[in-house]
């Protein structure tokens, strides 16, 4: 804790100079922003990482990231036993780029945009290029249960293991279920996947 | 492997596939531009501008859009810009918002009702905005970047530019802040450098062939809040003109040939 505090006061005053801090943009969104479907208010109030990255663009100081990337991951609910599940329906839930927007309908039954910024399967040329490609994951790096609990983790957490990556907390936010997070995991590591053939 | 990256390494191969890729999307944008129903826009522009409407039945041609009252000739390259009768920084949209409310009497709710149209059925605001953008060709943009309050603007929209928040963590900058970068097959500009701004800022607003829909930078930022997974901006907020500010100022100097054909 006292870390925190104390690494916190090393990335306030680089932004002493700054005309508009993160707080000031906040009370402009809450302002200026309303609330429309199932995008509430309270998603414009910044979270730790949210602020940490905003206030340090994206470069905390080190010690701070460590702890804050340990916090993330301790809240991650690991499911039980195998956490490959089937790859077909990961592979629908990577295409689909809907969920959590004003435009969709809250609940289940929104995707991972996945394809938006990764490559994987080699069939699908449209993709995007935002995030490493994905191509012949779980090929390279196996599929044993450790690598299975990092690729879920990365998928429901991204911050846990990078604060300030720029990929979506989608078990977090609630855009995906745990069931579809096993689906995803099941296209990057089983190798009967698209992803690994 | 080695004699391969030789004989193909970044002088030879990798330009000539890219200049191939350039020489193919250029050759699409000329032909959607040739094919593009922007002046159609301009024309309905046009007639809305003179049309006599709202509770004091007067049209819009004495809007004063920052160059005097009806001067239209190079009006939109200056926006957003400081206004002192309104004591607001404003775009496009909250000026002509303005007009209507102040000139033609009309209630914001009324005036607002229906900002964003669709294909079949374009609003009232994007027919204006392609009229007055278009009386703006080859002047260069040149956002209000002097008074205090155009300063704060454009500290504000810079900000909010780098801001992470939303239900997915996101900045403009998660997007538009790498050199290179695509979503799907969309190339990504970078947004907070001028040389990528400037040919963006001087298009807007555009048609957009994908969706047949003509679109304002009003919607353009709108949308990408949209997918950023935050709430909705108001529409002409001092949020959005903070951030249209950003853009503009970024790509002063820039001739503006707009209204653009996308794709």
């Amino acid at each position: 804790m006292t870390r925190v505090l104390l690494s916190s006061f090393l990335v306030f005053p680089l932004l002493a100079g700054a005309q508009t801090t993160a707080p000031d943009v906040q009370k402009v969104l809450q302002r200026d922003f309303k609330a429309r479907g199932q995008a509430t208010m309270d998603r414009v109030v910044q979270d730790g990482v949210q602020r940490v990255c905003t206030e340090s663009d994206d470069r905390p100081p080190a010690a701070l990231a460590k702890q804050m990337e340990a916090d993330q991951l301790k809240a991650i609910a690991f499911p039980e036993g195998s956490l490959i599940g089937d790859w077909k329906r990961g592979e629908g839930i990577a295409q689909n780029g809907r969920g959590l927007q004003w435009t969709d309908p809250a609940g289940a039954g929104g995707g991972g945009s996945c394809y938006n910024c990764h490559q994987l399967s080699p069939q699908e040329a449209s993709h995007g290029t935002l995030g490493p490609s994905l191509l012949r994951f779980g090929a390279t790096r196996g599929n044993g249960t450790e690598m299975q609990r990092y690729v879920y983790g990365k998928i429901y957490n991204a911050k846990a293991y990078n604060l300030c990556s720029q990929m979506p907390r989608l078990g977090h936010s609630g855009t995906l279920t745990p069931e579809q997070i096993k689906d995803l995991v099941g296209l990057l590591l089983d190798p009967a996947s698209p992803v690994n053939r | 492997m080695r004699s391969g990256f030789l004989l193909c390494g970044v002088l030879a191969c990798t330009p000539l596939f890219a200049q191939d890729t350039k020489k193919e999307i250029q050759k699409y944008q000329q032909m959607i531009a040739d094919g593009s129903p922007v002046e159609l826009f301009e024309l309905e522009g046009e007639a809305l501008w003179k049309k006599a409407q709202g509770p004091k039945n007067v049209s819009l041609e004495k809007c004063d859009l920052g160059q005097g009252a009806g001067v239209l000739k190079g009006a939109y390259a200056r926006l957003p810009r400081y206004f002192k009768d309104a004591d607001r920084v404003m775009d496009l949209e909250t000026r002509l918002l303005h007009c209507m409310t102040t000139l033609q009497g009309r209630g914001r709710e009324e005036a607002t009702k229906r900002v964003f149209g669709n294909e079949n059925q374009p609003s009232e605001m994007e027919y204006l905005s392609a009229y007055v953008a278009a009386q703006s060709r080859g002047a260069r943009l040149a956002a209000g970047t002097s008074h205090p309050r155009e300063k704060e603007a454009y500290e504000l929209g810079r900000a909010l530019f780098f801001h992470r928040a939303g239900g997915w963590d996101m900045s403009c900058a998660s997007c538009h802040g790498e050199e290179g970068k695509r979503i799907r097959m969309q190339d990504l500009p970078v947004l907070s450098k001028r040389e990528f701004a400037r040919p963006i800022m001087a298009t807007w607003p555009a048609y957009r062939v994908s969706n047949s829909q003509f679109k304002t930078m009003q919607w353009r930022i709108n949308d990408c809040y949209r997918q950023m997974r935050y709430p909705e901006p108001s529409f002409a907020s001092d949020a959005t003109i903070a951030l249209n500010t950003f853009l503009t100022v970024t790509a002063a100097g820039e001739p503006y040939r707009g209204p653009g054909t996308k794709r």
